[in-house]
């Protein structure tokens, strides 16, 4: 049996119930936009990758509207602070917290993310 | 058949009865005014047959349709003894006391101190406001002694507008008057001794109620009798919000006047559009006071020497017109570039905003061919800049959903496509929906089914219509010379020609057009940001019209051009305008905001005064050779095909939240899904939190 690593890929990952799980292909993801992914227990999160490279990651759902497309909001930052404008009525929200920054009392969950390497393989797949 | 002597007797004065009464009367309806019905006749087997009328006539008719007013609901009032009038209603009095001290009435049940039964839920409110103080035993100086009843509405589509004193009742006051009837339009204005306009009716035309409504009781900036004249006959354009009083409401979603718009940025000390929004609630609702807004704060602040900051955004303290001239002559193809060069300093190496991506991303497009950048939306870092519906070439709908329109050139079709796009609807369980731009919009696709879509219908020979795109709509046209017995030139193939010519270019806001055949001007040509319509010896060419929120007719450009000359005056106007734009201005502001305004925009792409006509005619033909259809591209291309899945790690899976229900024979998205109990919000803080415990 051979070891050798075939290559190396890397991963974008979410802290989840404190365990680290891969959503995606750092691949599958452009500077600037966002990809839905689901979570194993359903639920429907955001992912984002910036400029520098760093993701994020917020719930998917637009508290204003009800519907699922933070995902497709365009990204920017206020100062160093990065946020994602949600596709239908343009409400801009924190990546970092999941604050709106255009209305203080509402907020969505954010989750903390990473970029991991990994040797080989596929990442994790949902059904 | 009105009681009253004339129609809408108390909106409209004795002059205004008269113009509204002639325009509905060319329309087919006979009109019997000061006239009640005495007695309906019926056969045999009570069939309506005939209706008596009380100065003795008799119409025949089977079918009688009654419009009661409002009468006021008092029963309570007279079983309890309360006086009540001889019309009825509880009578009150300034008060809203009725005749029995520790009971009030308010609203469409009350007879109020000046006599009257209001209806309306405006007064209604008021009412209640001096009870509630009444019953507070909050001191308060005035009671209700009447309400304003300002109105604007449309009767059988005729505008119809009264406000303030309409009668002219003020003593010493006197009536300006403007009538046109062959075009049935009446516009009057009462004003007082002191030149204070006290109120006024229009009829037929009632476009400037807006502008003259606030006005009411101040004396207006210009005089009167050019307030009533048709635009174009030495009428001011319109008054600019900055000569409007105080009291004028500028944002009607939240009854903002301009006072307190101008004390947000004096003395809550807001120096921004954003602020002042956030401080007034002004320009949060629909939106379409926001230029209005932008003007008075711009004002506000210039006159109290802060220089205003006239930047498209955070990002770059350049206006899109000067952006637009850094692409060109830089020959900059990217936006990270751009941003890194000329963005402001705290700006430079972020992730820039959703303001300033999309309008650099059009700026790159359609400058695409001319400083050899991709002129695909979705290539590469263009990708990232778009809205949603750029990035997914389709319009984002209220569940997430999206809706598809195919281009209809002039909006016609032969029945073989036409069955094409009924099947794809129904293979995909569509709503199809005619849109106003003669063409076919399909709502309720999921993402992941966009490139299903598309297949289909590239493959019948259908293309993108650019509905998602600040772009070319349509091109509307009328049948024209072939068809119609009024008909002049061939309508249809000149817009044919002009949608395939500027198809899929990129602009500042979206562009729309329409040709018509002839003069009588069934494909509204004059209402699109260029419209062209027929004559004997060729077209006209109109521009700066638009529909929607802020009306305007287009101003003639040029007359009885020949084909080539229309085409070539288009190129210019367009790209001219392309040029010059700010984000997001349609024609028609941008016509009304430019020095110069429509002689100077003549002088430029007519008379070639500044020397840019070769120029601007050059960017279009590399617009023209350059056009690919975008969804015919994105299909040949795997690796654009897979940002349309719903979710990245499970590209099989349909979004779950996206379904719809049955609705007149086709669906309508299910919200009940969205709207589900709202999960508890829990930040990052608390997760991190609780991680490291
Ligand atoms: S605009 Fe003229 S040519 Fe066109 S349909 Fe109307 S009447 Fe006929
Ligand atoms: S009028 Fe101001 S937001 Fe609608």
């Amino acid at each position: 049996m051979t070891m050798a690593p075939e290559r190396i890929d890397v991963r974008v990952e979410l802290l989840i119930d404190q365990r680290w799980f891969a959503v995606c292909d750092l691949s599958d993801l452009t500077p600037g936009r966002g990809v839905a992914a689901l979570l194993p227990d359903g639920t429907q999160v955001a992912v984002f990758l910036d400029r520098t490279g760093q993701a994020y990651a917020i719930d998917n759902r637009d508290p204003f509207t009800g519907a699922y497309v933070l995902s497709r909001g365009l990204l920017g930052s206020v100062g160093e602070r990065p946020f994602v404008a949600s596709p239908l009525l343009k409400q801009r929200f924190d990546l970092e917290t999941g604050r709106c920054l255009d209305d203080e009392g509402v907020a969505v969950q954010a989750y903390a993310a990473r970029t991991q390497e990994h040797m080989g393989g596929v990442s994790a797949q949902v059904a | 058949m009105e009681f009253n002597p004339r129609l809408m007797a108390i909106q409209v004065d004795e002059g205004g009865g008269a113009a509204l009464r002639r325009t509905v009367e060319d329309m087919g309806l006979v009109v019997h005014t000061g006239v009640g019905g005495k007695e309906i006749t019926a056969d045999a087997d009570g069939a309506v047959t005939a209706m008596a009328l009380s100065d003795g006539s008799s119409i025949d008719t089977d079918l009688v349709i009654f419009s009661a007013g409002v009468r006021p609901r008092d029963q309570l009032a007279r079983d309890c003894g309360l006086t009540v009038g001889e019309r009825g209603g509880i009578a009150v009095d300034e008060r809203c006391r009725t005749s029995d001290p520790a009971v009030y009435a308010i609203g469409e049940c009350a007879l109020a101190a000046d006599g009257r039964v209001y209806g309306l839920v405006a007064p209604g409110y008021e009412m209640a406001l001096v009870t509630a103080d009444e019953i507070a035993e909050a001191s308060r100086e005035s009671g209700f002694t009447g309400a304003d009843t300002s109105t604007k509405l449309k009767l059988l589509g005729v505008d119809v507008a009264s406000f303030g004193d309409a009668h002219g009742t003020a003593e010493g006051c006197l009536d300006v008057v403007y009538a046109d009837s062959r075009a049935g339009v009446y516009k009057k204005l009462v004003i007082g001794a002191d030149g204070a306009l006290l109120g006024g009716v229009l009829v037929g035309d009632a476009e400037s109620y807006g502008m003259l409504r606030p006005l009411t009781g101040s004396v207006p900036p210009v005089a009167p009798e050019q307030l009533v004249l048709p635009a174009g006959l030495g009428a001011p354009a319109a008054i600019g919000p900055s000569a409007l009083p105080d009291e004028a409401v500028i944002c009607n979603c939240h009854n903002v006047t301009k006072g307190s718009i101008r004390s947000a940025v004096t003395d809550h000390q807001c120096a921004t559009v954003p602020e002042v929004k956030k401080c007034t609630k002004a320009g949060t609702g629909c939106g379409s006071c926001l230029k209005a807004l932008t003007t008075l704060v711009n004002d506000e602040l210039e006159a109290s020497g802060v220089s205003v900051d006239k930047g498209l955004c955070g990002c770059f303290s350049y206006t899109r017109a000067e952006l637009y001239e850094i692409v060109r002559t830089l020959r900059i193809t990217s936006y990270a570039a751009l941003l890194d060069s000329h963005g402001r300093d705290e700006a430079r190496s972020g992730n820039g905003c959703e303001i300033c991506k999309p309008t650099v991303a059009s700026i790159i497009a359609s400058l695409a061919p001319t400083v050899g950048a991709s002129g695909y939306v979705l290539d590469g870092e263009q990708a990232a800049l778009q809205d949603t519906n750029d990035h997914f070439l389709a319009n984002l709908q209220r569940n997430g959903s999206y809706s598809i329109v195919p281009r209809i050139p002039g909006g016609e079709i032969t029945p073989e496509k036409l069955i094409v796009i009924g099947e794809v609807a129904r293979d995909f369980g569509l709503y199809t929906k005619i849109t106003g731009g003669q063409r076919i919009d399909l709502f309720g696709a999921r993402v992941d089914q966009l490139p299903l879509i598309w297949a289909r219908l590239v493959e019948a020979g259908f293309e993108s219509g650019h509905a998602y795109g600040k772009a070319l709509r349509t091109v509307k046209s009328c049948v024209g010379q072939t068809w119609c017995r009024y008909g002049v030139q061939d309508s249809v193939r000149m817009a044919i020609d002009l949608e395939l010519r500027y198809r899929g270019l990129r602009s500042p806001h979206k562009l729309k057009s329409a040709v018509s055949g002839c003069a009588r001007e069934c494909a509204e040509a004059r209402g699109k940001d260029f419209g062209v319509i027929a004559t004997s010896n060729g077209w006209n060419l109109y521009v700066g019209g638009n529909g929607g929120a802020d009306p305007r007719h287009a101003d003639l450009l040029a007359q009885d051009l020949d084909d080539e000359q229309l085409i070539r005056l288009i190129d210019r106007f367009l790209m001219f305008y392309i040029r010059t734009a700010d984000r997001l201005e349609r024609t028609s502001a941008w016509l009304e905001r430019i020095e110069g305004g429509l002689d100077h925009v003549r002088d430029v792409v007519v008379d070639d005064s500044l020397g840019l006509c070769a120029e601007l005619e050059a960017l279009m033909a590399d617009h023209v050779a350059g056009y690919r259809d975008e969804w015919a591209e994105t299909l040949e291309d795997p690796e654009r095909l897979r940002r349309f899945v719903s979710f990245v790690n499970a590209p099989g899976a349909p979004d779950p939240t996206v379904k719809f229900v049955p609705e007149r024979d086709q669906v309508k998205p299910d919200l009940t899904i969205l709207s589900g109990p709202s999960i508890p919000v829990r930040t990052l803080e608390t997760l991190e939190g609780a991680a490291s415990r």
